[in-house]
């Protein structure tokens, strides 16, 4: 066969721990890796989570551990506002970057692309490892400025004093995760957090840049590149549709938060003016080095990032979403062409909407209302997307699984977020709702929960592929159930607090009367989160269990159709063990009239094909 | 033969969707593999992955810049401390240096192409010659710069333009670098049909992004010293 070709150049397994698992070229290996880095990072975002919680629900309390680990951040065990504004900084940083843009792209992404497009890797296999050690060096400067800025024996060694000494009295900057100058570009006159821990976040944010720079592009030019036969784009399965835009979204945006990155921290080292204004007053000084200045400048840079970075959240939820909801229902999915230039609206649309984060920095009302207006109509192409998700479980036979639980949670969370960001993509009504808990509630409901849903549904999925076991199917249902009931029970009763005006990234609101009411609803919001943080550790162990004591799955558990169910599981190092298949139609053919069974894998040839026998190149399907 | 990716092969084909229905042709899915070529059946695609990951590059360098060169007008326009340097004389020598750097790394290009690789390297490292002087000529102009007291911070134009020039000049080093490669690599094309095939992708990568950095060169010239 024509294929054994490849051998010429695939590049063979390695033998060494070090090249297999660690320094490994192999686009499995760097998957899995890269859902370790955000399994790590979620943590450590969580814990900040609760964290704030905490201060937010019982703000006088002393929490002795806290005041032993950071004496000046929480003296007393009490943690004083800046220590509040750096968690929440550090776990919007920390969760939007090194979670939410890690594991979909980068951790099932790199997994599973090259599998379901039948090529044996990557295009650029090394690219591909130096974007994994280039992110995880980016968390490794990340968890530095939490040091820097958390530890005074840190803050004033000779590594903090040479990064423009940290404060030790937070555990990070306090600016929030879009870094908005001045604060973020006037170095420690700002406060506490802002000295070398805002260095450390620029240069973590940049490195990250440049990582994921390497991953797109290589994820781009994989997909255009190494498709295997008969895998024409219309027959790909819709999670390589996503992480195509995804990554065609990473490749446009990232440059340019790498580039404001650069004259951010230019501002702060070398005394330009890019973002700084004149004749700030912090305290009871006039800063003078800085003249003429514009932070719009640094909002407009970070948000022409920033909003293609919500999809790049999200979008590859929707492909996995998509692919399990078709699998789980036994349906092909309802409308594929839509699905697939709907995810393409939404990635082009998420380019020119970046001013609706910014209806209150003083822009025009003409660029408001055009603003507006796009933001508006992305919404079209996401009811495009969910009503082909209700028809494609409208009467479907459907296997509740753990990961169908999830990818419908996701579709019931992208809806309830979704609904209100078509509230606040009005000038009108954003005006009062901008920086309210309304609008942590919308992103943290659509960006954040149902992207994490969506990766649950995949890591539920896709295990079985991964370690040739099942996760615990009791497990996680009990994990879903009281996830899916906690994150509504913590979002929820934000919207209304939002509604009545409480402000975010306030620490307390004791000495506000027309917000002490709501403090019962804080208090209820704080134990579900706490519940849901908790419950999260059920999904580790699960995890951990499963890999060694799982049920044993065999290559295709799920009886789905794509690719990667036509190889071992765990798939060998070259995927297809040598032989790349062949593919003969679309990837959602399920239920196929007249089949034998009621799905068809997409290296099935028709009869027609088969009548033909060895006719043409000599290839038959081919099946392990 | 072409160069750009865009024009090598068509991408797109007809398929059939997700549904059920599907018409079966007889593979030729990817833009690889078409049967044609049975001696190498991968090779050509594996060296067009080289060029388009040049333009995916290339497109990502181009966003940066775009950024800087937004912020470059926003800050203009948007304050009364922005004073105009002049132009030191020397960045003259550096867009002449470039421009001819190109003309030579394409002649180099195209003796590779045409499998005249015994010509192929001292056109590269004449190439190489004429970049190294590109960046001495450049940090020239700095030196001419801070002789006369204007430093990163003295004013917006002059932070500008010290940051566009270094990272236009970070980004030519790269291709120095890629360069330098190239030219350590030009034997391995006189050895087979595979090599050979592997370079000219290399070198079409490389020139590309050589050709990218000098047009960009003159961009950011227009832009810091003729648009006003």
């Amino acid at each position: 066969m024509s294929e054994t070709h490849d051998a010429v150049h695939r590049h063979e397994a390695p033998k060494s721990f070090i090249r297999k698992y660690i320094f490994s070229l192999d686009h499995k290996v760097i998957g899995i890796q890269y859902i370790i880095l955000a399994l790590a990072a979620v943590l450590v975002g969580m814990t900040m989570s609760v964290l704030m919680r905490l201060k937010l629900s019982w703000p006088g309390t002393s929490w002795s551990i806290l005041g032993t680990l950071f004496p000046s951040g929480a003296p007393g065990g009490i943690m004083n506002p800046e220590f509040y504004l750096s968690l929440v900084t550090m776990h919007g940083t920390i969760m939007v970057f090194f979670v939410l843009t890690t594991a979909p792209q980068g951790g099932f992404g790199n997994y599973f692309l090259p599998i379901q497009i039948g090529a044996e890797d990557m295009a650029f296999p090394f690219l591909n490892m130096m974007s994994f050690w280039v992110t995880l060096l980016g968390f490794f400067v990340i968890l530095a400025a939490i040091f820097v800025e958390g530890n005074n024996t840190i803050a004033n060694s000779a590594l903090g004093l040479w990064l423009g000494g940290g404060s030790g009295a937070t555990v990070g900057p306090i600016g929030g995760w879009t870094g908005y100058a001045p604060l973020s570009a006037v170095g420690p006159a700002a406060g506490p957090g802002q000295g070398a821990g805002m260095n450390l976040w620029i240069i973590s944010i940049a490195i990250f840049c440049v990582g994921s720079l390497l991953g797109a592009l290589n994820f781009i030019t994989t997909l255009l590149n190494m498709r295997t036969r008969g895998m024409t784009l219309m027959r790909m399965p819709l999670t390589c549709w996503a992480w195509f835009t995804t990554a065609v979204l990473a490749l446009l945006s990232f440059p340019v938060l790498l580039g404001g990155g650069i004259l951010l921290l230019l501002d702060r080292t070398v005394g330009t003016s890019f973002f700084v204004p004149g004749g700030l007053v912090f305290g009871s000084s006039v800063l003078t080095s800085h003249t003429g200045g514009s932070p719009i400048l640094w909002q407009h840079l970070f948000w022409f990032f920033g909003h293609p970075e919500v999809y790049i959240a999200i979008l590859p939820g929707m492909g996995a979403t998509s692919h399990v909801l078709s699998t789980f229902a036994r349906k092909p999915i309802f409308g594929y062409r839509a699905m697939v230039f709907a995810i393409f609206a939404i990635g082009l649309l998420g380019f020119f909407v970046w001013g609706h984060h910014m209806f209150i920095s003083g822009m025009s009302p003409y660029s408001a209302m055009t603003f507006s207006i796009l933001t508006l109509s992305i919404g079209v192409p996401s009811a495009v997307k969910t009503f082909n998700w209700l028809g494609t479980l409208w009467g479907a036979r459907i296997r509740f699984t753990t990961p169908m639980l999830f990818a419908i949670g996701f579709v019931s969370l992208f809806v309830a977020g979704g609904i209100t960001g078509l509230v606040l993509g009005q000038t009108s009504l954003d005006l009062p709702m901008h920086d309210t808990y309304f609008v942590l509630a919308h992103f943290h409901l659509v960006m954040g929960v149902a992207s994490i849903f969506g990766m649950f549904a995949a890591i539920y999925f896709w295990f079985p592929k991964m370690f040739g076991r099942f996760m615990s199917e009791r497990l996680g249902k009990i994990h879903f159930w009281i996830t899916f009931v906690g994150v509504y029970c913590i979002f929820v009763p934000m919207h209304t607090m939002g509604m009545v005006g409480m402000p975010r990234r306030y620490s307390e609101f004791g000495q506000y009367e027309f917000l002490a009411r709501l403090h019962p609803l804080v208090v209820f919001v704080s134990i579900a989160a706490i519940i849901t943080v908790f419950t999260q550790l059920l999904f580790y162990f699960n995890l951990v269990w499963s890999a060694f004591k799982g049920k044993k799955a065999g290559d295709n558990p799920w009886e789905a159709t794509t690719l990667e169910w036509t190889t071992a599981s765990p798939p060998p190092h070259d995927n297809f063990a040598g032989v790349l298949p062949v593919v003969y139609r679309g990837p959602y053919e399920f239920a196929v009239p007249g089949a034998p069974n009621d799905y068809v894998m997409q290296t099935e040839p028709d009869a027609s094909e088969q009548a033909q026998g060895v006719s043409g190149d000599g290839h038959n399907g081919h099946k392990h | 033969m072409a160069t750009t990716v865009t024009s090598t092969r068509p991408l797109i084909k007809k398929g059939t969707g997700g549904g059920p229905k599907g018409r079966v042709p007889n593979g030729n899915g990817g833009p690889k593999r078409n049967g044609h070529d049975r001696s190498f059946p991968d090779f050509q695609s594996s060296a067009n992955r080289y060029r388009i990951g040049m333009w995916l590059g290339l497109a990502s360098i181009l966003m940066m810049f775009t950024a800087l060169s937004s912020a470059y007008i926003v800050r203009a326009a948007s304050s009364s401390d922005w004073q105009p340097l002049t132009m030191p004389r020397i960045l003259l020598l550096s867009t002449a240096l470039i421009l001819t750097s190109s003309v030579t790394l394409e002649t180099a290009r195209r003796k590779l192409k045409s499998a005249a690789t015994r010509a192929y390297k001292p056109w590269l490292l004449l190439t190489m010659l004429l970049g190294l002087g590109f960046l001495g000529s450049q940090l020239l102009a700095w030196r001419e710069l801070v002789r006369q007291g204007v430093y990163v911070a003295s004013n917006p134009h002059s932070s500008f333009f010290y940051l566009l020039t270094a990272t236009h000049g970070v980004h030519l080093l790269g291709g120095l670098t890629a360069l330098a490669y190239l030219s350590i690599r030009s034997r391995a094309s006189q050895d087979n049909q595979l090599a050979l095939i592997k370079a000219q992708a290399g070198a079409d990568a490389v020139t590309l992004y050589w050709h990218f950095m000098d047009f960009l060169w003159i961009y950011l010239f227009v832009l810091l010293f003729y648009i006003r």
